[in-house]
Formats: structure tokens, sequence, C-alpha cells
């Protein structure tokens, strides 16, 4: 077990990347357009590593595999990496998104282009990292290492409220996590490991359980982020460049889902169904509230980023409906927001970048001289409202269809949900891209580019193939949904059984 | 023979003893030789320390007493010992060009601090009370002196004697603990002491726990003992502020676990009670005083007093994990803030030294590397993985969790949370901001310093395995 195996190349391709980077000289045309190509030739690497990964992978197992496992910090705390059917999806979605990210910073980032590259790369280490982390400790620190480069990220190249941003961004974040570490040495001192496989064979006494679940919350709410810890999220992405929006919302967000079904759901079974109406509770406010403050947002970016929000209440909801529907639907809404709000994210940059504003006032009529754009955002808006026939439709669907079977009024008020999120959407559209092209600024106006068409064509491609045939991300959540839900059925009848016992 | 005519074992003392010739010749050679510019003094101190250090490493690792029992080697000694040498070496070397460029070179400066870190060796392996004060005014006495040492500096002068005002205070107020202490329990001796203090022991006793807690707070700057510390940090030279901030840390911590663990384990509830308190108060303390400030130097002042906070927790849990962690700690803190330091010394334009956080402004544009090393300090110093200083709070918030001191730890995260906000800051005005103008080149010894503790940093995460366990050996040593 001592030879470094793909996941390990997965972490490092990036920081090598990164470090050929730093090592270009000077700052002429030149030296930038080095460090574009040698990030877009490093993402694209990681990702054709990561679909290496993805072939060796055994889709009909539940087990964690590709696992290598390191000497780190003590005998029980180990620098082990490994996957299974809910982490490497996540992890070809960071790949996947990564080159799509270079490519829209290509021409909108003009000052200290390498560092931005380097700090893209790092960060996307630490994102993988995350989601194949094995053992707890290296969980942290790669869920709270990536803060530093994003941080930096919506700091240097942000916009005018950039650095109030920045650290809402990173305190928020940080109060988050800091609780979850707590948490983290209180399950070392009780099951004497950190090492995830076997913590999640370990049976924590329930009592226990329900502070260390409400430890993980803080954290992971923060991250998802739920109504009422959702405050940073508009003012992040509004400030934060295209790329940096299209990463929080695609991949960073997903780390709050992930971390609940690796994390809270399993090991705490218990707790989490204890607190399962909270979280109902929490998600339906999200998804209502937020619904309703995105319809009134005057900022694009600031729209799709309460959407973004009121999606993630949609994953919750259905991870905590604790059911294989809920389950499934959670984690395919969360692959099909990563892809839908990234581009989403994309094609705002495409229009700030010809007008340098994000007021949905200031466009209008668009489609009289972006005809392709008009088609581009007509797709993403309708994955965003989840028409059938989108990756959209098949998540959320799923999630309502989960919400319902364990409750009736969650999946009713959630359905309301949906509605809004047409209304917001569609409005947005109308007063963007319909109507008379009647502003002075946008009449020299230009369609999309080629690299611009190069960055959209994969994008909807897969948003349209997913909402077709969902099966091979399906199948991939399978096994391990089973294992999951084998652990919360198991919990589910102790509880059963007290309650009979006490009666 | 007579048994009183025994000759003890001066094997254990080896390195005090090699350190004590030393200097005592270098006093001589620097008095013959005058004063003549030239790197000489230091680069023969800085040997001293080298074969001090390596006379260290060779001790054995196993509880050595000798001295009647005054004196005490064991693994803990070594590795605190080891870093107290570290830091005095940085203390030097970061001085080298400073004190020329500055006028206030002389030859006292390398001899102040090496008798400085032979008290501080003292005081790591004292056994006893009176051990214990003799190391602590050596290293005390050498300290006023040199936080004058730019006698000519309003600020400097004034550093030295309010540190030497509140020093004899804090002095006494030690002195009055051990002769309470002595008078209750009969005998100076730690072993002795830690025997007849068992289960519920009387006020007087107790009393003088209390005083001599109060003694080695102020030592370590911790709150509410921490008055001179900003002024102190503020007004002595910026090379004695790091050389203060480091190898005195150092010895302080050593001799607060030493003298809890070993001398009052009976009573640890007790002075449990004091620990979390103090500890408690020096991380608020520490985090939110910081926020006001402007100056780097009285910023780390702040800084220097919270990180005692988080050290202290380790040693309110009053477990091998907790000792253990209070060892890795100070190794993780005394390469951040030899680092910090560094980089305050390279803030240089012309012949002028700046020390405001606005000096920094756009650093990352001006000298990138710089504003990244200082920015990977900072990114440290706030806790954030997978930098060193995470790895510091681990640990000692890892043994709280294990003691059951969850309030304790619950406190330390939040303010490390609000810690972050100032080191924050300062990544801000060098990242974010726009740029003023360059500093002159660092000279050779500030970036030898720089480029050690940033690699420390950097790497920690990678190849944690020789500090942690080294200083679980260390640690399990004293129990």
């Amino acid at each position: 077990m001592l030879g470094f195996g793909i996941l390990s190349g997965l972490l490092i391709l990036p920081l090598v990347g990164a470090a050929f980077i730093l090592t270009l000289r000077g700052d002429s045309e030149a030296a930038r357009s080095n460090a574009r190509w040698a990030a877009l030739a490093t993402t694209i690497a990681t990702f054709l590593l990561s679909l290496v990964a993805w072939a060796r992978f055994d889709v009909s197992s539940a087990s964690f595999q590709l696992v290598e496992s390191h000497v780190w910090l003590t005998d029980t705390i180990r620098f082990k990496l490994g996957v299974d059917g809910f982490s490497m999806p996540l992890i070809l979605l960071t790949t996947f998104l990564m080159p799509f990210c270079i490519l829209a910073s290509w021409e909108s980032i003009e000052s200290r282009v390498k560092e931005y590259f380097v700090a893209f790369l790092v960060l996307e280490t630490t994102m993988i990292g995350v989601f194949c982390a094995l053992d707890l400790v290296l969980f942290y620190l790669f869920f709270e290492a990536g803060l530093i480069p994003m941080f930096l990220i919506i700091g240097i190249w942000g916009g005018k409220r950039r650095i109030y941003a920045s650290f809402k961004f990173f305190l928020y974040t940080l109060l988050g996590s800091v609780l979850m570490l707590l948490a983290i040495m209180a399950m070392y001192w009780t099951a004497g490991t950190t090492d995830i496989p076997t913590l999640l064979a370990y049976k924590f006494a329930p009592n226990l359980q329900i502070w260390l679940w409400l430890a993980f919350f803080a954290s992971f709410a923060v991250k998802m982020p739920m109504w009422p810890v959702h405050t940073w999220l508009p003012d992040a992405h509004v400030e934060a460049p295209t790329a940096g929006s299209v990463i929080l919302a695609g991949v960073l967000l997903k780390m709050g889902g992930y971390g609940f079904i690796r994390v809270s759901l399993p090991m705490f079974p218990d707790a989490s169904l204890y607190f399962a109406p909270l979280v109902y509770a929490l998600s339906v406010i999200a998804i209502i509230y937020t619904s309703l403050v995105a319809l009134m947002q005057e900022d694009i970016k600031k729209l799709i980023a309460y959407s973004s929000v009121a999606h993630m209440g949609f994953v919750t909801m259905g991870l905590f409906s604790m059911n294989e529907q809920g389950i499934q639907g959670a984690m395919f809404t969360m692959i099909s927001h990563g892809l839908v709000s990234g581009a989403l994210f994309l094609s705002v940059g495409v229009i700030y970048d010809r007008m340098h504003t994000r007021e949905i006032k200031a466009y209008g009529g668009l489609v009289n001289r972006m005809p392709l754009y008009a088609v581009v955002f007509l797709i993403l808006t309708m994955a965003n409202v989840a028409l059938p026939g989108t990756s959209g439709f098949i998540g959320e669907f799923l999630t309502l269809m989960g919400a319902f079977r364990s409750n009736t009024w969650v999946a009713f008020l959630a359905t309301s949900g949906v509605i809004l999120s047409a209304a917001y959407a569609l409005w947005l559209y109308r007063r963007v891209v319909y109507g008379p092209l009647d502003k002075p600024a946008l009449q020299g106006i230009t369609d999309l580019n080629r690299r611009e068409i190069i960055t959209f064509a994969p994008l909807i491609l897969l948003i349209i193939y997913y909402g077709v045939q969902p099966g091979p991300i399906l199948d991939a959540f399978a096994a391990p949904t089973d294992a999951l839900m084998n652990s919360v059925q198991a919990a589910l009848a102790t509880v059963k059984t007290a309650a009979v016992a006490a009666h | 023979m007579n048994s009183a005519l025994t000759i003890p074992a001066f094997g254990p003392m080896l390195p005090e003893i090699l350190m004590a010739a030393g200097v005592l010749a270098l006093v001589l050679f620097g008095a013959f030789r005058g004063e003549r510019p030239g790197y000489g003094m230091s680069i023969i101190a800085l040997a001293l320390l080298a074969v001090t250090f390596v006379a260290v490493l060779m001790l054995p690792s196993e509880r050595v007493e000798t001295m009647g029992g005054s004196f005490v080697v064991d693994g803990f000694a070594k590795f605190m010992k080891a870093l107290t040498l570290l830091g005095s070496a940085g203390g030097i070397i970061l001085s080298l060009d400073y004190m020329r460029r500055e006028g206030i070179y002389r030859f006292e400066y390398p001899i102040l601090i090496v008798l400085s870190t032979i008290g501080m060796m003292m005081v790591i392996s004292a056994n006893d009370l009176i051990a214990l004060y003799l190391g602590l005014e050596l290293l005390s006495l050498s300290s006023y002196v040199i936080a004058a040492f730019d006698r000519d500096n309003v600020r400097s002068t004034e550093a030295g004697l309010k540190y030497f005002v509140l020093g004899a205070l804090s002095s006494g107020m030690l002195l009055y603990g051990a002769s309470l202490v002595y008078g209750f329990t009969g005998s100076v001796s730690f072993p002795v002491i830690a025997t007849v203090l068992q289960g519920d022991v009387g006020i007087g006793a107790i009393v003088g726990l209390v005083f001599i807690a109060a003694g080695i707070a102020f030592k370590i700057s911790a709150v509410p003992f921490h008055m001179w510390t900003p002024d102190v940090y503020e007004g002595s030279p910026t090379p004695v502020t790091a050389f203060f901030a480091a190898a005195p840390k150092m010895a302080g911590m050593a001799m607060a676990t030493r003298v809890f663990i070993d001398a009052f384990p009976g009573i640890l509830v007790q002075w449990q009670q004091i620990i979390v308190f103090i500890s408690i108060a020096s991380m608020a303390l520490g985090s939110f005083a910081a926020i006001g400030q402007r100056n780097l130097k009285r910023l780390m002042a702040y800084s220097s007093i919270g990180n005692v906070g988080y050290a202290l927790i380790g040693l309110a849990a009053g477990t091998p994990d907790g000792v253990q962690g209070v060892a890795i700690y100070m190794a993780i803190y005394l390469a951040m803030t030899l680092g910090t330091f560094a980089i305050i010394l390279a803030m240089r334009r012309g012949n002028v030294m700046f020390e405001s956080i606005d000096d920094l402004s756009g650093l990352s544009r001006t000298h990138p590397a710089l504003a990244f090393c200082l920015a990977m300090m900072m990114f440290s110093l706030a806790g954030i993985p997978p930098l060193a200083g995470f790895f510091a709070k681990f640990y000692v918030f890892a043994a709280a969790i294990q003691a059951n001191l969850v309030t304790l730890a619950v406190i330390g995260v939040v303010t490390s949370v609000i810690g972050a906000y100032y080191y924050l800051r300062i990544v801000k005005v060098m990242y974010f901001d726009e740029p003023v103008e360059r500093f002159e080149r660092m000279s050779p010894g500030v970036t030898f310093v720089l480029m050690v503790s940033s690699a420390v940093v950097l790497l920690f995460w990678l190849v944690p395995a020789p500090i942690v366990n080294a200083a679980g050996a260390a640690a399990r040593s004293l129990f």
C-alpha cells in the first residue's frame, strides 16, 4: 500500500501545473499566454486522469475503491484516499468544470494572470481532496484549505465590494467549520480513529450523536448554504469573477451536501432522524423564501445565487427524506445543478465581459443582436426551471417524490417552489433577452465567439443528455445508496423498538 | 569519605556548562577586541549555540536528576531546550545587519542573548523552586538590558524600564508564592511537594500556588499579567522583539508545564481552574485587542498573548496528550513568529524601518515571494489548514476535548475565528490594496530565517511525523 495511486495523481497534477506557472518569468503577453495554456493543459490532463479513474471504478460495488493509505499524523489518523459511488461523480464534476473556468477567464482576467491560475489550480486540488479523503482530519484539511485560494480569488479579481464579500465568505465558513473540527476530535477520542470506513461501521451513542450532528451541521449548513446562514453566498457570487462563481456554485456548494451524505446521515442516523423535521423546515423555507427573494433581484448574478440556495433546499430535503428516491434525487440534483448553475454563471459572464454590468435593467432585446446566445440562455433557463428533458427535472422530481413518501406537506410546499422558480427564471429571460433592443449601449453587442461556443456546447449537451438518460449517474449512486439505507433503516428500527418498549 | 563531599554528576549539565564557559570566554574576547565592526562576536555566539544544540541532542532521554535533585534532564527538557536554542539563534541571526545599520551594535548583545539562554535552560531543567528562581532571574535580567539596547531611543529605554519594574514585581510574587509553598510543604523540591500536596490541601498552599501561577503568567505574558507585552514589543529593537517572542516563550511554557505537572499533580483540580481562566482571557484579549492595531510589532504582541492562550489549553488538559500539544504548539509557533519578524525586518526603505500595516500595501505586486510568505504565516497563525498552525491548534484542542474541557475548546475555536479577522486584514492589505514603494533587498540572515520558517509552515502537513513523535516522547517523559 506504499505506492501512490491514481487519486494521489489527481491531487498532485494541478499542483504540478501551478508550480510550473510559478516558474514562468515576467509579465509579458507571452508569459500570460503561457500561463493560460499551461493552466488549460493541466486541467484537461486532470480531467482525463479522472476519466481513467472512472474507467477503473466498479459501479456495482458499494465499498471504497482505488484506496491508498499513507503514514501521516498517527497510526489512526492516516493520509487515506478512496472513492465510492457518491464521491466519484463529484470528482468528475470538479475536473470537468475546471477547463471551462480556465476558458472563461481567458480574456476577462487581465491583471496578475499567473497568480490567478495558480490559485485556481490549488483550489482544484483542495476540491478533489475533499471528495476523495477517507480520513476525517484529511477531509477537514482539504475542506478548509480551499478557503485560502477562494478568498484570494474573490478579493483580488472580484467586483466593487470584493473585500467585504471575501471577508464574509471566509469568516462565515470558518466559524461553521471550527465546530466540525471539535466534533471530529470528539469522534477520535470516542471511536479511536478518524478513518471514515471504520467510523461508518461504528455506532455512536444516541445522545453523543445529537451534539456531533449539530457541530457538523453548523459547518455543512453554512457551506450548503441553508437558510438562514446563506447570506454570504449572494455577496460572494456577485463579487467573484465569473470562473469563481462557476466553481462556487458548481463545486464548493456541493461539499455541504457531500458532507451530509458522507458523515451526518450514515454516522449519526439517530440524530439525523431526530433533526429531520428541522432540516425539512429550513429546506422548505429556503425553497419558497429565497425563490421569492430571487424574484425581486436587480442583479443577474444575485438572482442566480438565490436560485442556487433554493436548489440546495431541494438537496437537503431529499437527503433527509432518507429513502432511495430522495437521496438519489439529491445527489442527482447536485450534479445537475453543478452543470446548470455553472453554465448559467458562464452565460452571465459572456454579457458581463461585453457590457461590464450585471444590472438586469441594462439589458433587453438581446435576441436581436445575439441569437445564438439567446438559444444557449434559453436552454439553461429551462434546465434551471427543471423542464422535463433537462437534467434539472430528474433531480427535482426524484427529491420531491422522496419527500412525498416521507412527508406530504413538505412535498406540497416544495412543489410550489418549482412554480416560483419558473416565475423568476422566465421573467429574467424576458427582461434580458426579449423586448425591443432600444438601449444605445447594446447596439454594438456581438454574439458568442468561437471560444464561447466551445465552452457552452459540451455543457448543454450533457445537460440534455442526462435529462434524457439519467441512468449512468443514477447507477453510480445505487450501490452506496443501498448501503446507506441499510444503516439508516437499522437506526430507524431501533427507534421504533424503543418506542414500542416505552409503551 | 563523607557523603556531603560526593561530586555530583556533571554529564546532564554539560550543555549549560559549555555555554557558561563559552560566554565567559566571549566576554573576555569582546573586551580585548573592543568595539570593532564585523560579525565575529555574533558568529562565535552562534557557534556556541550550535555546539550546545548538539550537546542537548546527545543528552539521555530518560529522566536523570543531579545537583542533589535540583536539576533534572528528561525528554521534555531536551525538546524544549532545543526549541529555545533555535529561538535564541534566530534572535542573533535576525540582528546581524540590523544592529549595525541602526548604529546600536555593541559586542555585549550576543553575550546577553547567550546569558539569557543559559537562564532559560536552567529554568527548563529546574527541579526545585530555588533553581527555578535562579534561572528565571538570569533570564530576566539579561532580557531587561537587551530590551533597552537602543539606549538613546526613548521608546527602547522605556520598554526596558517598564519590563524591569513589572518583571521585578512578578519575581516578587513568584518568590512569595514559593515561600508559602515551602512553608506549607516543608520542601522546595518538586517531587517532595508533589507527594505532600495530595487531595484536600490547606488554603496556604493554594495561595502559594496562585502566586506562583501569577509569576509564571507574567513571564509568558498571559492575561491578566500581559500589560507589559505590547509596550515592550513595540519599544524594543525589532530583532530583540523577535527574540522575546521566540526563546523566552519556549522556556516560559516549559517552566509552566514542569511546575504544574511535576510539582502540583495532586491538586490538578485547583490549578486547572486557574489555567483555564488565564487561557480563555488570553485568547479573548489576544483576538479582540489586536483588531484595532496598526503597528505590526504591537499586533504581534497581542498575537503572542493569544497564542499563549492556545498553548495553555494543552496544559489545562493536564494529560500526556495535552503536554504533547503544548510542545507541538511551541515548536510551530517558533517557526511562525520568527518568520513573521523576519518579514517585519525586511520592511526597510533606504535606512528607515517601517512597522505599520499600511506600509505592506500592495506587497504582492512589489515583492510577490515576500507577500506569499507573510500571507502563509498569517493563515497559519489563524489556524487554517494545511499550514502548520492548524496542526498546532489541532493537538491542543484535541487534548482539551479528551479531558472533557469542551467549553474551553469551543471558546478557543470561536476566538480563533475572531483572530482570523486581523490576520486576514494583513493579507488583504498585501493582496487587495494598491502598491506603494518597494522595500530594500533583504539581508542574507533575514532571508535564511524566513526560508527555514516558511518551509516548516508550508510543508509540515506533508511530513508531520518527526515533530509530532518527538513531542510525544517529550510529553511522556514528564508523566
